[in-house]
């Protein structure tokens, strides 16, 4: 196996982009990673995106990007994980290029969510979820997290507030970063008032609907060195899934996907949890925070709550986590966020993320999960 | 949802159909073609008795579109004493009685109607084993 380098990211402003069709804020990232990287052209291409059919009515969406990139006939492949979708599509890329089958490789993620009402939002995203035994009965995915809430709640005696302390944390972060969709600050009262959507969680314990794309562009490490690019190495890669529905789980206040492609990426990379110096993890529920940073081995079962009040995940902490604003504050197009934390750990491994910059950051991982945790992607990256 | 794909689902939803492996004893409901613990592939198929506990639970307040004049309403996994694990609603409870350990049972409701010309749903929810 090759080693491999992420060498150009390219990441726009996410938000409502009535404006922008899915093709024009795909092609704009990729542009802009390209660029980056110093590249002009790529030999293949991996993109993540969830449902293109239902948001946009398009499938067949590799064919659609590869030729309004204007990269004619490249192998072009569109990868869905539900929400691990950009993780995914980044995996494949190393692969690719590790085991020397193509040079330069372009990892993407897109969707386009608010083409369609918040209904045909909310079905769209349910379908990570097991339709058949999960979703007959109604349970929404605010609803599948609240229940792992409520069982680490019982079980840890996790506190509401913790929860919200995430969401603090987050938008604190995010504020600084100007690509964010919901660049503001917001208190724990704040959380602990807002709209009810799935008991114990509100509105802002939510990732919200989110346009947006994100681009990164791979090559190997000593064709990287050799044309003198900065970025960054990726040194471990792990992928892992589990039961489709939270209730085939044994521990529900545990993510076995995340443990198992964490232990196969630090494995691969020689590293161990204390080894990371900042992290990008899927927050797409305030819980899911707290649950993933128990799973990636950085806290003890039971004690993320408390790390997060402690101010240990902040950007000064012991393990700074999200730094980016995280899916919370910085936006969740779903196929887009997993590339987004590659493109966030590049920047920051580069020492190049401005007023959010993880001082003496060397080594960072990336966690993106689909649906409830039935699927999760684990990268590790280290300065080149 | 497409008839045969609901058709499909009456040994589950009518009769609470479920198979217990009978090499390792696990139980599954829905029943599956091979046992991921032990991977014994022959099941013999029990009807669950209805009684259980709720392991976890949340009230959904923004359902989606099936759902919509249901809301807000409690949904939560239940252990089955018979084995398996469920994701069902919780009917008539007060939610401020929801919570781990809580005994139910199962009962035979309408699930949810869609519209005009389509299928009633029908299948289990749980409501408190009051003694």
């Amino acid at each position: 196996m090759r080693d491999v380098a992420v060498i150009g990211v390219g990441m726009q402003k996410w938000g409502e982009l009535w404006e922008k069709s899915a093709r024009d804020i795909f092609v704009e990232s990729a542009l802009l990673a390209m660029d980056d990287a110093g590249v002009e052209r790529i030999d293949s291409m991996y993109v993540g995106s969830m449902s293109p059919g239902i948001f946009s009515a398009q499938e067949h969406l590799e064919s659609v990007l590869a030729d309004y990139l204007g990269a004619k006939h490249i192998p072009a492949t569109r990868v869905e994980s539900a929400c691990a979708s950009g993780g995914l599509a980044f995996r494949l890329a190393f692969m690719d290029v590790a085991s020397g089958m193509s040079d330069v490789v372009l990892a993407g993620g897109i969707e386009k969510m608010t083409d369609v009402s918040g209904g045909e939002a909310t079905h769209a995203l349910a379908t990570a979820a097991d339709m058949m035994w999960e979703g007959y009965s109604g349970v929404t995915f605010p609803g599948l997290y609240a229940m792992m809430a409520v069982a680490h709640m019982d079980r840890y005696g996790t506190k509401r507030e913790q929860l919200a302390e995430v969401a603090v944390k987050n938008h604190a972060n995010g504020f600084l970063n100007e690509r964010a969709q919901f660049r503001m600050k917001i208190t724990v009262d704040d959380v602990l008032n807002s709209v009810k959507v799935a008991d114990p969680l509100n509105i802002l314990d939510c990732s919200p609907i989110t346009d947006g794309a994100a681009a990164v562009v791979l090559m190997p490490l000593e064709m990287a060195k050799k044309l003198k690019r900065s970025g960054a190495k990726v040194i471990g890669s792990g992928h892992a899934t589990d039961t489709i529905a939270l209730h085939g789980r044994e521990d529900m206040t545990a993510l076995k996907a995340v443990s198992e492609a964490a232990k196969r990426a630090y494995a691969m990379a020689g590293k161990r949890p204390q080894d990371i110096q900042l992290a990008e993890v899927h927050d797409c529920f305030t819980i899911a925070e707290i649950v993933v940073s128990e799973s990636l081995g950085f806290f003890e079962a039971g004690q993320g709550g408390p790390a997060v009040e402690r101010g240990e995940t902040a950007r000064g902490g012991r393990i700074p986590i999200n730094a980016s604003g995280g899916l919370k504050s910085k936006g969740h197009p779903v196929g887009a966020t997993g590339i987004a934390q590659i493109v966030e750990l590049v920047e920051q491994l580069r020492g190049a993320a401005g007023p959010r910059q993880v001082k003496n950051a060397r080594v960072g991982l990336a966690q993106n999960m689909g649906g409830s945790g039935g699927s999760c992607l684990v990268h590790i990256l280290e300065v080149m | 949802m497409p008839p045969a794909r609901s058709w499909r689902k009456y040994p589950q939803t009518y009769r609470l159909e479920a198979a217990r492996c009978k090499k390792c004893g696990a139980t599954y409901f829905p029943p599956r073609l091979i046992c991921p613990e032990c991977k014994g592939r022959d099941f013999e198929t029990f009807r669950m008795k209805g009684t259980g506990k709720i392991l976890t639970h949340t009230v959904v307040r923004t359902p989606a579109h099936e759902f919509a004049g249901q809301a807000p309403f409690a949904v939560g996994i239940v252990q089955m004493d018979d084995g398996p694990r469920l994701t069902v609603q919780i009917a008539d409870v007060d939610f401020a009685e929801l919570r781990v350990g809580l005994p139910v049972r199962l009962e035979f409701r309408r699930i949810f109607c869609e519209g005009d010309s389509g299928i009633i749903q029908y299948g289990h929810k749980a409501v408190p084993a009051r003694a």
